[in-house]
């Protein structure tokens, strides 16, 4: 009983700096934050005007913001999908997907070279991909590598000036954050893949399981709690994209702003324009639209657990 | 945003509380945290705002020292570290000023990203004394002014210059320096350099080739021609980072065939003001740039710096920018030991024109501000009168390849730039025909995005003249409708 009474001090008093901690560098930014959304801070002054929901009223008129949430959008729901495909497609072929030698289940030939090669974007600053892809995209005599390349093969009716055409823009951006995410996921589902008991690998090949099929049916149902977790955590960095569309495009999201979104928005109003309130209010749209992706994909994602052990 | 010109600073803080009371009670998200949150993050208070004034120090007025600084406080000063570097200020400006204030300690800082550095002190209430307020990291001009956060600097330029008593600092500048400073009738900000804007070329093509240097757009498109008919591309412009630069020749050449008046309409954001004729003429001359095909191809798809790259490496001839191109482009210039650049006036439209060939645009940039809330505010503004001492002020062309807003300095400087000294020349030529827009300064976001989205379609010909004017006029509408951005207008 006296060991009863005396806990909750002794957990309080462990408890109270970390969550303290915590209630000062996280909670109460975002309560700031949801505040400086109703005042029409420039961000330079030691004062805000209350303003109520003017920026949120503003927020629906602006046409260059919904450019930039439909520009979100693609990126939450197409980037995702090509990475996950991409990374399970890699995975499973350098893991399980070699022809059966010997009756073991291995990778593709040369697949140890494979799994290094795949991480190198991840090593790289998203700051040297956006560098380095804009000279990708570049014009050939400005050292566009993509459309020399077109040139040197003969497909010169494929060259296109890519970072002066609005409609390419924002699938530019999804082929280079595909490019610098897939790396990563090739390395998560490998670990999951890893984990894969091997003689259920083996009893489907002795059932004579093509590779498709031991695919579908074996290994995306067996790492499926690792895709799920991929999933959100690609969609939440999908919501974001700020690095990569600053860099390559610029702080007005490129030519029209074709290009833009939510973050660079959020950077433009509130270091260029000096708008920190409506830059604030860009932010707490996007926490919401953040909290509802995760949970969508969450819910949407849900299976039956199957259980090795 | 209707109503937040109505600014009540005072009324601001009980906004403030009476929200995280609210939010407090309902315990939204909040949980422990809330009682310290009134105290600490957001919590500036309003009131501290006007107060700074009367308690800035201030030492005697004589003719030694007309500002009436303080002799024995510091100054806390701070340099953009960029295309200048801050060595001028180090070893030129401040040896200046110490031979005269011995017992003012300047406690220098050099900052690449001044707003970086300095705008979380803005908001303490707690900023520098003198601040290069420039590059990438430059802190709004204009947001600063409204906002209250600038000292007038009116004292400054009534005081006696450096060098002579008998004539105050506002006589020794160029004309348009204070105003290029100036809002709502008050000089806020110093601009030191002086940029001359207009057509760069490449000057050992044109004399290899016999090329001559146009002056009228009938001569421009001739040349064009035969320069094109060589396989090299005669025009270059900033590519998909800055097609506004085309704007500078576009609205120059306008304003020479029509005079100066037009541009006060668009500076006062007039309805129609980009509809007129002289500026659709001249829009449609640029256009032709694009019709005839006389841009480098892909320079629509290009940064800016190769774009400008391929022009120095002899891959077009024309370039519009400011005096700065010789310094930012002085890498690829080295390359070629050959490679010489000068400047032209935008040519001519017609013969018939309102104002010379020789006009051409120049203003004062690189600003210096002093903050209203600075401990120091008259030793920024004496920091300032050293700055624009006639030996501060050519030691500065000397070092760093710029003119000076301080008239007559740079008379007599070597200036060894070859793409310099063709300003500095083309500047004298032009005397008393300097013009100049404000707009872009004003209304940073009419230039860029607004005005450059609708000039970069229009270099792609995917706009006509009529369609261009049209999103020019949305642009400065959209700037006029805005009821939370602070209008400026000019005379003349």
């Amino acid at each position: 009983m006296n060991m009863r009474h005396g806990k909750y001090p002794f957990i309080l008093a462990f408890l109270l700096p970390p969550v303290g901690i915590y209630a000062i560098y996280m909670l109460s930014p975002y309560v700031q934050a949801i505040y400086i959304s109703m005042t029409d801070w420039s961000g330079l002054t030691a004062a805000q005007t209350f303003i109520g929901f003017d920026n949120y009223v503003e927020m629906w008129n602006d046409d260059q913001l919904r450019k930039a949430l439909w520009n979100n959008l693609i990126l939450v729901l197409v980037v995702p999908v090509l990475t996950l495909l991409l990374g399970l497609f890699f995975a499973s072929m350098l893991n399980v997907g070699g022809r059966s030698r010997g009756g073991a289940v291995t990778g593709v030939r040369g697949s140890s070279i494979y799994k290094i090669v795949y991480f190198f974007p991840q090593v790289l600053s998203v700051a040297i991909i956006g560098i380095v892809f804009k000279y990708v995209f570049a014009p050939e005599n400005a050292g566009g590598i993509l459309n020399r390349v077109f040139g040197a093969i003969g497909l010169d009716g494929l060259q296109r000036l890519w970072l002066a055409e609005p409609n390419y823009l924002i699938w530019i951006i999804v082929l280079v954050m595909t490019w610098s995410f897939v790396g990563f996921y090739v390395v998560l589902f490998s670990a999951a893949m890893q984990s894969i008991p091997r003689d259920i690998y083996e009893a489907a090949l002795l059932d004579g399981s093509s590779r498709l099929t031991t695919f579908r049916k074996i290994t995306v149902p067996l790492v499926w709690d690792t895709v799920q977790v991929g999933w959100v955590y690609m969609a939440i960095q999908a919501m974001d994209g700020f690095a990569t569309v600053h860099i390559m495009l610029g702080i007005n999201g490129g030519v029209e702003g074709a290009g833009d979104v939510l973050g660079v928005a959020m950077y433009r109003e509130a270091f260029a324009e000096s708008d920190f309130g409506y830059a604030a209010a860009i932010g707490v749209l996007t926490l919401v639209l953040a909290l509802a992706v995760a949970m969508v994909f969450m819910r949407g994602l849900r299976r039956e657990r199957v259980e090795l052990a | 945003m209707s109503s937040s010109i109505e600014r009540t600073p005072a009324a601001a803080g009980t906004d403030r509380r009476t929200f995280l009371q609210r939010v407090a009670l309902t315990g939204v998200a909040l949980g422990p945290g809330g009682a310290f949150l009134a105290s600490c993050a957001t919590g500036g208070n309003g009131d501290d705002t006007d107060d700074e004034a009367t308690e800035a120090p201030t030492g005697d007025v004589s003719e030694e020292n007309p500002l009436g600084i303080p002799t024995d406080q510091p100054i806390e000063v701070y340099i953009f570290d960029g295309g200048f570097g801050d060595e001028y200020a180090t070893e030129l400006h401040q040896p200046i000023f110490h031979e005269r204030w011995p017992d003012i300690q300047i406690d220098h800082h050099a900052a690449v990203d001044i707003a970086g550095e300095l705008q979380a002190r803005f908001v303490a209430g707690d900023p520098p004394d003198f601040i290069n307020n420039s590059g990438d990291g430059q802190m709004d001009p204009g947001q600063l002014i409204s906002d209250g956060l600038l000292a007038d600097l009116t004292p400054l330029f009534d005081a006696p210059s450096w060098d002579d008593p008998e004539v105050k600092v506002r006589d020794t500048l160029l004309p348009g320096t204070i105003e290029s400073g100036t809002q709502n009738g008050k000089p806020y900000v110093l601009n030191y350099a002086f940029t001359v804007f207009g057509l760069w070329f490449n000057q050992t093509l044109m004399d290899e080739n016999g090329w001559p240097v146009p002056t009228t757009w009938q001569e421009m498109m001739d040349v064009c021609a035969d320069i094109a008919a060589t396989g090299i591309a005669p025009w270059v412009y900033q590519g998909v980072t800055a097609p506004r630069y085309m704007n500078w020749p576009l609205l120059s050449m306008a304003t020479k065939l029509a005079g100066p008046e037009i541009l006060v309409p668009i500076d006062n954001l007039e309805p129609g003001a980009w509809g007129h004729e002289a500026i659709k003429e001249s829009a449609a001359a640029i256009r032709s740039l694009r019709e005839n095909n006389y841009f480098l191809p892909g320079v629509e798809g290009m940064e800016f710096r190769d774009a400008q790259g391929l022009w120095a490496r002899g891959e077009a001839v024309f370039c519009p920018s400011g005096s700065w191109l010789e310094n930012e482009e002085a890498d690829a210039i080295a390359e070629n030991p050959t490679f010489q650049l000068a400047m032209m006036p935008d040519p001519l439209l017609s013969e018939d024109s309102v104002m010379p060939l020789e006009t051409v645009r120049a203003t004062a940039g690189e600003p210096y501000v002093v903050p209203a809330d600075a401990k120091n505010p008259l030793g920024g503004m004496e920091y300032m009168r050293a700055m624009l001492s006639m030996e501060g002020a050519r030691g500065f062309t000397e070092r760093v390849t710029s003119l000076t807003s301080v008239a007559g300095s740079s008379e007599g400087v070597q200036i060894e730039a070859p793409g310099l000294a063709s300003a500095q020349a083309a500047l004298e030529a032009a005397g008393d025909n300097v013009i100049n827009w404000f707009y872009p300064n004003w209304y940073k976001t009419m230039e860029n995005p607004g005005i450059d989205q609708a000039t970069g379609a229009l270099l792609r010909a995917e706009l006509t003249v009529d369609q261009w004017v049209e999103q020019c006029e949305a642009a400065a509408t959209q700037i006029r409708e805005d009821d939370s951005i602070v209008k400026q207008t000019r005379e003349g």
